[in-house]
């Protein structure tokens, strides 16, 4: 009867805690949609939307190929040793470091040392960075999950290693890569202290890859930041969380259709 | 083409290295200026004076973190509890669904929504020097943005934890809370630690959120309502504008972040080391 | 009989571990040679190292030769090797991918674009391994949605697809019903005529149903190696007989 009645107590703790996760949560997503409905100005937003778009382009240009091949090294042709614990360690190493020394490292290397200046090209480099061990985690998890009976399969048939891993492996992991995408390309859309020391943070459409802008994430900062226009924040703050909501529904549609896949 | 893929891993290396070795050079011929000692434990930042002395920002990191991590852990693993072993399967994955989406929210729209509504309830019952942008509010939304990173982690290791110990446990007549607490989470303790560590390590590195709720004022804090400046945010805040030995001091700062991360970091390998030597062996047994 | 192929005072080595000890067989034209034994015996490594699918193993390491048409697989492109040396597995791994796609894939790789040869080739490969007429109306369904046993003879189908000269089977009926094992074996007995069949089974039944030679082998060892019928009534060597009558294994 004592262990019940206390049980009873620790129930009802766990439960008020963790109702408070939902809450704030709820909180957020209630505050900034009942905020900032009324106040999305698409016009104004086009130029932090196309600055942005510019960064997941270079962001992932760069750092999906790379990321990708890196997994591709781990999984399919190294046999273990000091040289895969080494690179274990540098993209948990990465993926460690604040987005804030990226963007010190950024403004220093990329615009001073290279002069690239405040640029979207300059901000792309420094994301990709960033995102690089993302990619190349997803891809590690998602190529470890295709069965070995695949490879064994097709090497049967006289295909080659490298015909073996395009033609089979890629394609069987292709959804789990592609949830790394979409991974990096939240954490891009939701990076501001590596972008707005190396993107710059001007209000203006970039043509190019060499002329400076600011993102969604910046804009939003820096209205909140200097008190310019808190309607303004709240439309930026909606638009950019629906976004990222988009986002998370792909890596459910995703990963649904894998799991399809996988249960036959 | 394996050489292509190989060089494609080798340049994850080279990126950390690389960027290791800037910010140690960048930062290094700052120690001429101001000897390490009064770099560390200076009491008073003033760039245009000259007066480089971090130890305001490296108490209040180290706060802001400490009391981050507290409330992340007793939130975050009564709901990692609750996810695993109270609530029936299809709540769960709604609830998972939740935290997925607190994870994926971009940090300044954390530090926006802490600027509108925690900052304005601090100052309403607690007042402080900086009208509720404080040491409090930066805990607050470390403490929810770390969440997510210690549910999940908690989650995992409570998952791997062998039935046959629970029905050993509930067999020798312990209640399901005595299970949990006095045999699970023993059992998961290195994939807690390990994700307790890896939000240690978010909390120390966030900078645009708490440089919208704490104020910024490069002081050492008294009290949890005074405003406060972290090193991530004496980085952010300063490098605009930054140069000559203002700019190395910001590159040191970036060296005492980086040495604080990659010891952070080493200690979250040993961690899952262990954790994987454990779940080895109890798969094995 | 013409030899097609040797294996000369072959030892295989799993870094340390010594799998296969001094093995000497010769493998002819058009026979089915089954390899019996218990479980670790190192038959599936033999039938694994003719294709070199071994090659993928750790530390793998060869002492001795085997020879295929006369040449030295060992020095053989692998790619060369296994498409002359086809291989079905003890699990049906079809890819995840159509039925067509699946039988396509080895002509493919070797350069044939052409729809009308592949369409030829598709259809002759899944007539032969008798599943044509199961699966003509759903030959752009994914593989994986078929059963088990028609899995498998997909699998069998996209090994002939390939035209090799020898089959390996590494015990293809283990994960399957008997009716879809029955009609394997059948299977088997017609494709002997045109290939040379060499079959890891851990069921002495269907050994004995089906093989013209077998080979008993025993903790990497070759123990005997006779005509099917000898090897089952009468066996030479006291292991064979007391492996064959349930003593062990």
């Amino acid at each position: 009867m004592h262990v019940k009645h206390k049980d009873r107590i620790v129930f009802t703790a766990l439960i008020g805690i963790s109702l408070l996760t939902i809450t704030v949560l709820l909180w957020i997503l209630g505050y900034v949609f009942l905020k900032g409905w009324r106040h999305i100005d698409i016009i104004k937003l086009i130029p932090p939307i196309v600055a942005t778009m510019y960064m997941i382009l270079i962001g992932l240009g760069i750092s999906a190929p790379i990321g990708i091949g890196a997994a591709i090294y781990l999984n399919e042709y190294a046999k273990g040793g000091k040289f895969v614990e080494r690179i274990r360690f540098a993209t948990e190493s990465l993926a460690a470091v604040p987005s804030i020394l990226f963007g010190l490292f950024g403004m220093m290397f990329f615009l001073t040392t290279l002069k690239l200046g405040f640029s979207m090209f300059s901000g792309g480099l420094t994301i990709s960075m960033m995102v690089l061990p993302t990619i190349v985690k997803t891809t590690e998890e998602a190529l470890k999950t295709v069965p070995v009976a695949y490879r064994e399969g097709s090497l049967a048939l006289g295909a080659s290693k490298l015909a073996t891993i395009t033609k089979i492996v890629l394609p069987s992991a292709l959804p789990g890569i592609l949830t790394g995408v979409v991974l990096g390309t939240g954490r891009i859309v939701g990076e501001t202290a590596a972008i707005f020391l190396t993107a710059g943070t001007m209000y203006k459409l970039p043509k190019n890859l060499m002329e400076t802008g600011r993102t969604l994430s910046v804009h939003l900062y820096l209205l909140a930041k200097e008190g310019i226009s808190f309607e303004e924040a709240y439309g930026t703050a909606l638009v950019l969380l629906l976004v990222i909501l988009m986002l998370n529904i792909c890596t459910y549609l995703i990963g649904a259709k894998l799991n399809k896949n996988r249960g036959r | 083409m394996k050489y292509i893929f190989w060089l494609c891993a080798a340049i994850t290396i080279i990126v950390i290295t690389f960027m290791g070795a800037y910010i140690i050079v960048g930062g290094l011929p700052f120690f001429s200026h101001t000897n390490i000692v009064s770099f560390l434990l200076g009491k008073k930042w003033n760039p245009s004076g000259e007066i480089f002395g971090i130890y305001p920002m490296l108490i209040t990191s180290i706060y802001a973190t400490v009391g981050a991590t507290s409330i992340g852990v007793v939130v975050g693993m009564s709901t990692a509890i609750v996810l695993v072993e109270i609530l029936p399967l299809k709540a769960a994955k709604v609830f998972s669904a939740a935290i997925d989406l607190l994870a994926g929210i971009p940090s300044v729209i954390y530090g926006f929504w802490g600027l509108m509504v925690i900052v304005p309830i601090i100052d309403k019952f607690w007042g402080g020097k900086g009208a509720g942008s404080s040491l409090l509010a930066a805990i607050i939304i470390l403490s929810i943005m770390i969440l997510p990173t210690i549910i999940r982690m908690s989650e995992v290791s409570l998952k791997a934890v062998p039935k046959e110990y629970k029905e050993g446990a509930l067999g020798l007549g312990a209640s399901k809370f005595q299970y949990i607490f006095k045999v699970q989470i023993g059992a998961a303790k290195s994939g807690i630690m390990a994700g307790i560590v890896l939000g240690i390590g978010r909390a120390l590195g966030e900078t645009m959120a708490v440089i919208l709720v704490s104020g910024n004022a490069p002081i050492i804090p008294k009290s949890l309502v005074d405003p406060v400046r972290t090193l991530t945010a004496n980085i952010a805040l300063e490098m605009g504008y930054a140069s000559g030995v203002a700019r190395q001091a910001l590159f040191a700062t970036g060296m005492v972040l980086f040495a604080l991360i990659m010891l952070i970091n080493f200690l979250l390998t040993q961690f899952i080391k262990n954790a994987e030597r454990r779940n080895g062996n109890a798969r094995k047994a | 009989m013409n030899k097609i192929i040797s294996i000369k005072d072959l030892s295989f080595y799993y870094g340390d571990f010594e799998a296969l000890k001094n093995i000497n067989l010769e493998v002819e034209e058009n026979e089915v040679l089954a390899f019996i034994g218990p479980s670790g015996c190192g038959k599936s490594t033999l039938l694994r190292i003719l294709n070199r699918m071994s090659d993928l193993a750790e530390n793998p390491k060869v002492k001795g030769e085997i020879t295929f048409r006369g040449q030295n697989i060992f020095h053989m492109d692998t790619i060369e090797l296994r498409k002359k040396v086809g291989m079905v597995f003890q699990k049906p791994n079809p890819f995840p991918m159509s039925i067509y796609d699946n039988i396509a894939y080895g002509p493919r790789m070797q350069g044939i674009k052409k729809k009308a040869s592949l369409d030829e080739i598709v259809e002759d490969s899944l007539k032969k391994a008798a599943i044509w007429d199961e699966v003509k109306d759903k030959i752009r369904k994914n593989a994986i949605s078929v059963s088990g046993g028609q899995q498998q003879r997909i699998c069998i189908a996209r090994a002939i697809a390939m035209r090799p000269e020898v089959l390996l089977m590494d015990e293809p009926t283990s994960a399957l019903d008997p009716i879809s094992t029955s009609k394997i074996e059948d299977l088997m007995s017609e494709l002997k005529k045109q290939y040379t069949i060499i079959i890891v089974t851990h069921n002495m039944q269907q050994a004995a149903r089906i093989s013209d030679r077998t080979a008993f082998f025993l903790l990497g060892e070759l123990i005997e190696t006779d005509r099917t019928e000898t090897i089952f009534n009468l066996p030479k060597n006291k292991k064979t007989e007391d492996y064959i009558t349930g003593r062990f294994g």
